[in-house]
């Protein structure tokens, strides 16, 4: 098992401290981590901070590896990161773009011929669901299958560490089913998962551990039972929840209002 | 893509044929392809006076073409060219200011002092944009009307130098800001194409961390592209690009801007294809310019950056009406 260590990380913009001497609990493969809090809490920003695509202080240690000491192209074969947006007006089709996620930096089968790039690509859209968009361009889907397509993108390189930033938000019903079913599914091949989603239900089903944040840091985490409690909503978002069991035991939020 | 290769093939032909004592492509096919078959006057005027031209043409219109495509991915704007932001513009200040200051290094040639010239100014030109295009705020708008006010100081320069200058020199500028193919020749061709074929393959290199970029540069360095790397040498290729084609003809308006655009168009944005697409379109263009700037007005070539200017025009406010629309 193979674990993710985020040790006393501070990160943030050029005129702004977002995270102060944050340390999350080890995460390990295998496990769906969600990642939840208010607006502006810096969830985005620490899915970055590991991702390594700000300047962060600290520790992030995976597999005897400072991932914060690599160079872009060795810390890419780690780690993934699924932007919270994308750009809109892209004429590429869904197909060029995950092959060129694939070749924008040579992974470590490099030695892959251009057909079995195809082949890659082909079968990472087919496991995501879009295999019949892989024709049509970006530019003139809807809004949840560039969110799709975008996932596609994400996963392609098969990295050990998938960040995930709302990758729900554009989904029907059906869709963020199936995006968590796929999470749990990465998670199963052994990666490691962290994903940012506002829907507490949503982490509540799903979620093997849940992590809180609120103004850069930890407000709680656990399992989700443990870390979703109405004290610690009430405290972080400042709304008045219930948690309970419905008829087939699942736990569930109740909304009740603002306090 | 092999239409338009064909196209610009035909549209070269054309333009050697053209002229004020116009040839039949059989003959120019033959003057090229055999030259002593031909009487000697078709063969001076189609290998000493017309071909540098319509070389020349290719060249540029490849050249800027090229630094247009690039340019509009790295700063992910629609509307940048050198041309539109200025790189040209600083481009042809630092040439001017090689010309009257008669700039030399030892070792150096005359010719190649230009060039170096304008280069240095293309690239601190691009520099400088790109310092503005990673602030926070700075939409294409943004960027666009800095590129604009780039023109016009560098104009503003250009004017300072012109309102100094001799009579001698006064000639050379009028050349540089109107764009013009007349100084092609055997010399400066092969700079041109040394430079152009020296850069090509590196743009070629970076085709999929290009096309990577445009899925954001968020998601193009999660796939482990360098972006600033990548970026600082596309922008080092846009200036020598955009230097060696105005050292040798001066401001060419525009193409930088519709030649990629009608190759995106036409292929879409995989760069390996709409890079060579975009060197094929901007020679096309260039060189149907420069058979309109001599069929305008018989007897006369009008200065082709004219031409172009005035097909470019039009595409660009398009641009700008249909992004606003969006
Ligand atoms: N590019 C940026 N430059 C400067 N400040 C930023 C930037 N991006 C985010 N911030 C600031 O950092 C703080 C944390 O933002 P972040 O995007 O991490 O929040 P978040 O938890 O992901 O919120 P959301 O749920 O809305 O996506 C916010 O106060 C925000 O204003
Ligand atoms: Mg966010």
């Amino acid at each position: 098992m193979a674990i993710l260590q985020i040790n006393d990380i501070h990160a943030g913009y050029p005129r702004k401290k977002v995270i102060n001497g944050l340390t999350l609990p080890p995460l390990a493969s295998g496990e769906v981590t969600v990642l939840t809090g208010p607006n502006a809490a810096g969830k985005s920003t620490l899915l970055r901070a590991i991702a390594g695509l700000l300047h962060a202080h600290g520790s992030v240690q995976y597999e005897g590896n400072e991932l914060t000491t690599l160079s872009p192209r060795k810390r890419a074969s780690y780690v993934s990161f699924m932007p919270q947006s994308v750009p809109t007006d892209i004429n590429l089709s869904v197909m060029e773009a995950v092959v060129s996620a694939l070749k924008a930096s040579p992974l470590d089968a490099a030695t892959a011929s251009n057909e079995q790039f195809h082949h890659r690509a082909i079968a990472v859209l087919e496991r995501i669901g879009i295999a019949h968009l892989a024709l049509d361009p970006l530019n003139q889907l809807s809004g949840g299958q560039r969110q799709m397509a975008s996932l596609a993108r994400s996963v392609v390189r098969e990295p050990h560490i998938l960040l995930l930033d709302e990758p729900t938000s554009a989904l029907d019903l059906r869709h963020q089913l199936k995006v968590m079913r796929l999470a749990r599914s990465f998670a199963q091949d052994g990666r490691i998962v962290v994903m940012v989603l506002h829907d507490l239900n949503l982490a509540m089903r799903w979620a093997d551990r849940v992590i809180v944040m609120h103004r850069g840091e930890l407000a709680s985490d656990g399992t989700p039972i443990e870390a979703i409690t109405p004290a610690v909503i009430e405290s972080v978002y400042g709304v008045r929840i219930r948690v309970e069991r419905c008829s087939q035991g699942q736990p569930n939020l109740i909304v009740d209002g603002e306090c | 893509m092999a239409a338009m290769a064909v196209a610009t093939v035909l549209s070269f032909l054309i333009d050697i044929a053209v002229g004020p004592s116009t040839l039949d492509f059989a003959g120019v096919w033959q003057a090229i392809f055999s030259p002593e078959s031909v009487d000697l006057s078709t063969r001076v005027i189609v290998w000493e006076v017309r071909m540098p031209y319509a070389v020349m043409a290719l060249l540029v219109g490849a050249a800027l073409s090229l630094a247009g495509c690039e340019m509009q991915t790295i700063m992910n704007n629609a509307m940048a060219s050198p041309f539109t932001l200025g790189v040209s513009a600083a481009a042809s200040f630092g040439a001017a200011l090689a010309i009257v200051l008669g700039l030399s290094l030892p070792g150096v040639d005359g010719e190649w002092m230009i060039v170096v010239n304008a280069f240095l100014f293309a690239f601190g030109a691009t520099l400088l944009l790109q310092a503005l295009s990673s602030l926070r705020g700075t939409g294409p708008e943004g960027l666009v009307l800095f590129g604009i006010a780039l023109v016009f100081m560098f104009n503003a320069f250009t004017g300072i130098m012109q309102y100094l200058a001799s009579a001698e020199a006064l000639q050379q500028f009028i050349f540089w800001s109107l764009g013009s193919l007349t100084k092609a020749n055997w010399e400066n061709i092969p700079l041109l194409f040394g430079l152009f074929i020296i850069i090509a393959p590196f743009s070629m290199v970076s085709a999929w961390k290009l096309t990577a970029l445009r899925l954001g540069e968020e998601s193009a360095r999660s796939f482990g592209v360098a972006v600033k790397r990548l970026r600082f040498f596309s922008l080092l290729r846009i200036s020598l690009l955009t230097a060696g084609a105005v050292a040798f003809v001066g401001t060419i308006g525009f193409i930088g801007l519709v030649g990629p655009h009608i190759a995106k168009l036409l292929i879409g944005e995989d760069h390996r294809f709409s890079l060579p697409a975009s060197i094929l379109s901007g020679a096309l263009i260039m060189s149907l310019a420069s058979v309109i700037s001599k069929a305008i007005l018989s007897g006369a070539i009008v200065p082709v950056g004219i031409v172009t200017s005035l097909i470019g025009v039009p595409v660009f406010v398009a641009l700008i009406l249909n992004k606003r629309k969006r």
